[in-house]
């Protein structure tokens, strides 16, 4: 049976929960996030730090000064990218057996990571620093009936591309952006593919050939199953 | 051989809009668009570079991307972490090594297990392997560009004593697929090490020869010198990265200025960076690092530590829930993974940040007003990767 991870996690591993682990503050990140809390204020919804890379999440009135603060103020000249997070869990529809069962089970609730979150759609960014070797991310929800953010471009030049790519994948508006039009898919394509409940049809049609290639040779199936934790190997 | 810098006058911003000037000034004699790929031999793949032309001179130009999109972004969502590696080889296909360490190492942050010494030497060993490789192609290919095709020759040649380096330590030329969360899957073989000693003498011997020959060379010279600069601010602000931004003058290099990672922090290496940023310092850049690399290979040879290769890992991976960025210093530039998990044996979301994609976004500003020939240039001196761009 495919096991269901939150189940079995008996420790709870959420980000910032264990002082002094992996997700504990940095004290550069620290005075980086004290001197953006000061020029941001109020747009702050929420801070924490992923593996030592502070990530901050702003109101969507602040996410355009966040990134003139960032730049400016906090000399993150870089723009390493933007993106968008779909934190609804992939739909599994008639149960966890049906469709493609090669496929890592992920947990069923929709969880938020890092600085938390509201509602399912998420862009993110991260920006560095040249010159002081400093680097921050940062996050803005989405509000699901309206799918729009302001746009970068004013502040990051390479913006354009990132934030093109964004709203084919994900269908997020960025505003002010001076021609959002595909970037990589055909301009016929229909949906928005990085979005969780848009199926990978590849799979759908025909599940993943990947466990014929473990299965064992006769006399051996029984290892070869526990090692992929396989469902149910046939003996073919 | 030159080992001094050489200093080009003109302020870029000044070029840039004299550029400008002229495109908008003269006599409209009407626009022609011409299409560059996708199967144009300058291109390396399927770019496809839409360019308006005013006579001889670019006005716009529009690079049309993702006739390779595989969609990796998505497709890691249905694999394990293992997996994952199989696929994230495919994005710079010339140093698919390099694009596997920082993903195994996003991982290994979220587990928070460390793989042994001996593994993180033996990483950074095939890492700065896959940089002679990848950015040796380029010192040959860049002669190709402006019409000399002998040191092509020499870079396929003398490429192929380095695959076979990576060909011998992890049993694929171009996808090792080499690398465990942990460590590795294997050890050197016998004898490798003496022979990659020999190899890296051979490559710095090279280096040299493409010195002598294009560096100083008039023809070569005059077809890059104060072509496609790249200022520094506007550079940093596409995201435009590794050694294309240190020959804007940014001397910044995440293999000493990042997060430590891999064996760099012990290793004794230089920066190079170049004031001019055009085509010919980002040439010179490269032919620099190259052999900063085949220094770092014989160092790394020299203080190879003893120990295991792999590091205790649960024979089922499950990512502890959490998220991680990280980002190393790839041949191309800055490769970045950013990994989301939420506790299962595969990730939730992982946003790929490759080096070419930012690399080539500022392509429609860097090719307004340039002439044809030296799109050609421009676009060989940026040194991209389809796959890499189109992910």
């Amino acid at each position: 049976m495919p096991e269901d991870p939150t189940a079995t996690d008996a420790t709870p591993t959420g980000p910032g929960e264990r002082a002094g682990g992996r997700d504990a503050p940095d004290p550069r990140g620290a005075a980086l996030l004290d001197a953006l809390v000061a020029r941001l204020g109020d747009g702050i919804i929420e801070s924490a730090f992923a593996c030592g890379t502070p990530v901050v999440r702003v109101r969507r009135e602040a996410w355009r000064r966040a990134a003139e603060v960032a730049k400016h103020d906090l000399a993150c000249d870089y723009l390493s990218f933007i993106s968008g997070i779909d934190w609804q869990p992939a739909p599994r529809p008639a149960g966890d057996d049906s469709g493609d069962t090669s496929a890592p089970v992920q947990p069923t609730e929709m969880t938020f990571g890092a600085a938390g979150g509201a509602g399912r759609f998420q862009v993110f960014a991260h920006v560095s620093s040249t010159a002081r070797h400093h680097g921050l991310t940062l996050k803005v929800d989405v509000d699901e009936d309206e799918m729009r953010v302001p746009s970068w471009v004013p502040v990051y030049a390479g913006a354009d591309w990132h934030e093109r790519e964004c709203w084919e994948m994900f269908g997020v508006v960025f505003d002010g952006h001076p021609s959002l039009r595909r970037l990589y898919l055909p301009a016929e394509f229909e949906g928005h593919p990085l979005r969780k409940d848009f199926p990978l049809l590849a799979r759908e049609v025909k599940p993943w050939p990947g466990l014929v290639d473990v299965e064992g040779m006769p006399g051996e199936a029984t290892e070869a199953t526990e090692a992929t934790e396989a469902t149910e190997v046939s003996p073919g | 051989m030159t080992t001094t810098t050489p200093h080009f006058e003109l302020d870029p911003r000044a070029l840039r809009h004299l550029a400008d000037a002229q495109v908008n000034v003269e006599l409209d004699t009407g626009d022609m668009v011409l299409n560059l790929g996708p199967q144009h031999p300058a291109t390396h793949g399927t770019l496809r570079l839409v360019v308006r032309l005013d006579g001889e001179r670019v006005v716009a130009a529009d690079p049309v991307i993702g006739y390779m999109h595989r969609g990796y972004e998505k497709l890691t969502e249905f694999r394990t972490y293992p997996q994952v590696t199989t696929l994230i080889n495919r994005i710079d296909w010339l140093s698919s090594f390099a694009n596997e360490v920082p993903f195994i190492w996003a991982a290994e942050l979220l587990m928070e297990i460390e793989a042994p010494p001996r593994a993180q030497w033996i990483r950074t060993l095939l890492t700065e392997l896959s940089r002679i490789a990848t950015i040796y192609l380029f010192l040959g290919e860049m002669g190709l560009q402006v019409g000399a095709l002998t040191p092509a020759f020499w870079a396929f040649r003398d490429r192929e004593l380095v695959l076979n380096l990576i060909e011998a330590a992890t049993g694929g030329r171009f996808h090792p697929n080499f690398n465990r969360i942990g460590g590795l899957k294997d050890d050197l073989p016998w004898g490798w090490i003496a022979e990659c000693r020999r190899a890296m003498r051979r490559i710095l011997d090279g280096c040299d020869d493409f010195e002598d020959v294009l560096v100083g060379n008039e023809i070569f010279e005059a077809r890059t010198r104060g072509v496609g600069i790249i200022p520094a601010e506007l550079g940093a602000a596409y995201g435009v990265s590794g050694a294309n931004l240190r020959a804007s003058g940014v001397d910044w290099d995440l293999r000493r200025d990042g997060r430590p990672y891999l064996a760099y922090p012990e290793l004794d290496f230089k920066v190079w960076t170049h004031p001019d940023g055009d085509s010919f310092a980002r040439y010179w850049v490269r032919l620099q690092e190259t052999r900063e690399s085949a220094r770092m290979v014989l160092q790394l040879l020299d203080g190879l530590p003893s120990g295991p290769i792999m590091a205790k890992v649960p024979r089922i991976i499950k990512v502890p829930e959490g998220e991680c960025w990280v980002e190393t210093e790839n041949p191309l530039g800055q490769m970045g993974y950013y990994v989301i998990s939420k506790g299962a044996t595969g990730p939730f979301r992982v946003k790929i940040r490759s080096a070419s994609f930012s690399n080539v976004s500022i392509l429609p500003w860097l090719l307004r007003g340039v002439y044809v020939p030296d799109v050609i240039t421009i676009l060989a001196s940026l040194y991209f990767i389809l796959g890499d761009i189109d992910r």
